[in-house]
């Protein structure tokens, strides 16, 4: 068995999956915490049931992501060892610190909060709930400093023995650009996520019309402004990232528009099915002058295409091939951007609807209301997957291979990650299932579900 | 600082992290482990979960911040362990899996099947984990296979040697005493006899089991040797701990009998990571392929960041998470409101 196939193939599906719950955990304990604010600031009732009501959906989130994310802890030592050894002087302490200041936070305050509604004075259990909710975002910033070292290397310098790297700056790994462009990103994520899981279901109980369509009038309220405002920036962060990212990873950019060649003005592709060994194009629609104008705000300008950058990649790093999976890297962004469009498109209807206090919904408006929880999440895996399959073949960009970087077989055998990814896969399915059960019941259940 | 003391420093914030780990997971595996002894109806056996409900993720997080301070102060301790511990570590994510999801989810069905799938998975998942890093602080200290580029070459099979299975069975009945010990402090009525009655029936293995570990510990690893045949204040003192134990209970003295079980858990393992230091993975091949603080640490400069972090922030988290232990101070009882 290929082991690095295999490590692989694990580090996909449990990040993959562990990042199917934790955008809605970052965006519902924001919406959680503006429901119980509402509550205490108002004295209404129907605040305190709404805040108790999404905080038990966000808690059945809760414990999948916390189960799954010792996983992915763990697994760098477990499955890339030989990464861990070369870069834990840097990548350690962003996670040892996530750990210090956002887990403890995180789940302390939670069991305050689950477990204090009659124990301490309101004011303070709002807080409490305010505090996961920073915990919770605090997480993803520093697994962010993390992931954007693997990106864009920055504050360190190679060991004098060339055998691992060192931190020279914290500072410059902690303000590394590319965290504040993909914070933001992740973060307004999440809040999207959250949103239109509001939105989902706060109108399938208004269609239904169960006992609770006054509270849900107003959570539906709340949560299509919420994720409009979450639609809204994740796609302009998005943008501003992808701004980014033509000078600082060109090749994912490349990778990510099948953009095979160099063009000036570069074409933007709509539709295209290509040829990776050939590098060209089969079929093909794009749009003229459009990927620079994406790119540089103007219609001209530049963009660096695959086989110039694997030749310049060739110079840079010696004999090798740079150049990462096209079609996974293509599509992956259609998808998400493709979602991200509709996310827009959902959130503007849902925004329209309670503007004009309407809560009749037609068959369409209906049905694109009611699915429009699932599309952030196709967005957050698909963006991930780009992200990190935009990458190879590096693990860390310039100066670790991926395939440098698993675990020798010698230590763990085929077999046994034959073994792990067998267990996580039959585990991680029956958790969705349960957790879509779960979810399911108590988000039809209503108000009462969660008291 | 020079980078010996920081080195040096970070073994003990190290140790600390696991002593706190197994201070305050230790009970609430024991609790776990005893579900299905303390709890004879489905009340009874969410009164036991809700001793620990506020409490457990908190406690959990000891070892994933140990975990993650060992990557960023010895990223090849860090390397060598979780890669070569492979299956015993994907055996006790397994269990934590299981277990922390059982908590969160077992009563959200009325479902009596389901409810006895999740009390299960709270017996398993505490019992695995208790017993399974008794092994592998065993074998940290026992020596494993190590190479001389820092890489695990034994297999799953290495690590269960009778040695290691005696400190896990060591460890799995202490917690379970401590767990018992806690829920004395924490129940009521029927529960409290009960949990009474248990503690005093554990004490016996567990210091039966603790006293054959330290016997087997002298044949076995050249930890006394490096400590001396006194070995010291810190291991006897662990032991008399234990020992003082049964005489408190008999007395109804719960609280002192939590003192001293949380005492002897404590210095059980600083006297290991005494026994341990400077290394931190003991090679059998080749004492001189042992990982030490000095060949497995991060950089000056990583390791005084990590300094500063940790100066500031322990004290704010411990402050915190003794606080929410003061607000949940009270015992829990069937007429508690009980949320899991």
């Amino acid at each position: 068995m290929d082991t690095l196939f295999l490590a692989r193939l694990q580090f996909a599906l449990t990040s993959v999956f562990h990042f199917f719950f934790v955008p809605l955990t970052l965006g519902l304990s924001i919406f959680t915490a503006i429901m119980e604010t509402a509550w205490v600031r108002t004295g209404k009732e129907k605040y305190r049931q709404l805040a108790k009501f999404w905080g038990h959906l966000f808690l059945i989130n809760f414990a999948i992501g916390v189960v799954t994310g010792i996983v992915m802890e763990f697994q760098f030592g477990m499955n890339w060892s030989q990464y861990s050894r070369f870069v834990g002087d840097i990548f350690g302490v962003p996670l040892a610190i996530e750990a210090l200041l956002a887990f403890f936070l995180e789940s302390t305050f939670l069991g305050i909060w689950v477990f204090g509604w009659d124990r301490i004075p309101k004011g303070l259990h709002a807080a409490s709930i305010w505090l996961v909710a920073i915990g919770s975002n605090l997480s993803a910033l520093w697994i962010l400093v993390a992931n954007s070292f693997m990106q864009s290397p920055v504050g360190f310098q190679m060991a004098a023995d060339g055998s691992r790297a060192e931190m020279t700056s914290f500072s410059e790994l902690l303000f590394n650009p590319y965290v504040w462009l993909q914070f933001p990103h992740v973060l307004t994520a999440g809040v999207a996520t959250g949103g239109f899981l509001v939105v989902a279901v706060s109108a399938w109980h208004l269609m239904n019309k169960t006992r609770d369509e006054e509270q849900f009038r107003t959570s539906l309220k709340f949560g299509a402004i919420y994720a409009f405002i979450g639609a809204l920036l994740v796609s302009l962060a998005g943008h501003t990232q992808m701004q980014e990212m033509v000078h600082n990873q060109p090749m994912k950019v490349a990778a990510a528009e099948a953009l095979w060649h160099t063009e000036n003005p570069a074409s933007f592709s709509l539709f295209t099915i290509g040829d990776e060994k050939k590098m060209e194009d089969v079929f093909s629609i794009r749009v003229p002058g459009m990927l620079s104008f994406l790119a540089y705000n103007n219609f001209s300008g530049e963009v660096k295409g695959i086989s110039e950058l694997q030749e310049e990649a060739v110079a840079k790093y010696g004999p090798g091939d740079y150049i990462p999976s096209v079609i996974t890297a293509y599509w992956s962004f259609r998808f998400m951007v493709g979602a991200g469009t509709l996310m827009l498109l959902a959130a503007a209807v849902a925004l329209f609807k309670v503007i004009r206090e309407d809560y009749t919904f037609g068959k369409l408006t209906g049905a694109l209301l009611l699915s429009s929880f699932t599309l952030p999440i196709i967005a957050n895996s698909a963006g991930w997957i780009l992200t990190e399959m935009g990458r190879q073949p590096w693990i860390v960009v310039g100066l670790l291979k991926t395939e440098q970087a698993v675990t020798p077989a010698s230590v763990v055998s085929g077999a046994e990650l034959l073994t792990s990814v067998v267990v996580f896969t039959l585990i991680y399915s029956a958790l969705t299932l349960v957790d879509v059960l779960l979810l399911k019941k108590y988000a039809t259940a209503g108000l009462h579900g969660a008291e | 600082m020079d980078l010996q003391t920081m080195q040096i420093i970070w073994f003990i914030l190290v140790a600390v992290l696991f002593t706190g780990f197994f201070i305050l997971e230790g009970f609430d595996f024991g609790v776990g482990i005893l579900l299905p002894f303390m709890g004879k109806d489905d009340l009874e056996r969410r009164t036991v979960i809700n001793t620990i409900g506020p409490f457990w993720d908190g406690n959990e997080v000891w070892l994933i911040t140990a975990g993650g301070a060992i990557f960023a102060a010895f990223p090849h301790w860090y390397a060598t362990l979780f890669s070569g511990f492979y299956l015993a570590l994907l055996l006790m994510l397994v269990a934590l899996i299981f277990r922390g999801l059982a908590f969160e989810y077992r009563s959200k069905r009325d479902n009596p099947a389901w409810r006895s799938f999740w009390d299960w998975s709270i017996f398993f998942g505490s019992a695995i984990p208790a017993l399974l890093w008794g092994v592998a602080m065993a074998n940290f200290i026992r020596g494993v296979p190590i190479d001389a580029s820092m890489n695990y070459t034994g297999g799953f099979f290495n690590l269960l040697n009778p040695y290691a299975l005696a400190c896990g069975l060591a460890s799995l009945t202490i917690f379970t005493l401590h767990g018992a010990v806690f829920l004395t402090l924490k129940t009521t009525d029927e529960l409290h006899e009960r949990a009474m009655g248990l503690a005093k029936k554990l004490w016996i293995p567990a210091t039966a089991l603790s006293l054959v570990f330290a016997v087997y510990t002298f044949v076995e690893t050249d930890l006394f040797a490096r400590l001396g045949v006194n070995p010291g204040a810190i291991p006897i003192f662990s032991v008399l701990a234990l020992f003082s134990v049964i005489v408190l209970l008999n007395k109804g003295a719960s609280g002192w009998a939590f003192v001293m079980t949380t005492v002897s858990i404590a210095f059980s393992t600083i006297t290991i990571f005494m026994g341990l230091f400077p290394r931190v993975l003991v090679s059998s091949t080749n004492p001189d392929w042992s990982l030490t603080i000095y060949n497995a640490s991060s950089s000056q400069y990583t390791l005084g960041i990590m300094t500063t972090v940790a100066a500031i922030f322990v004290p704010i988290v411990l402050l915190y998470q003794g606080w929410s232990y003061w607000i949940f101070r009270q015992r829990v009882t069937k007429n508690s409101k009980l949320e899991y």
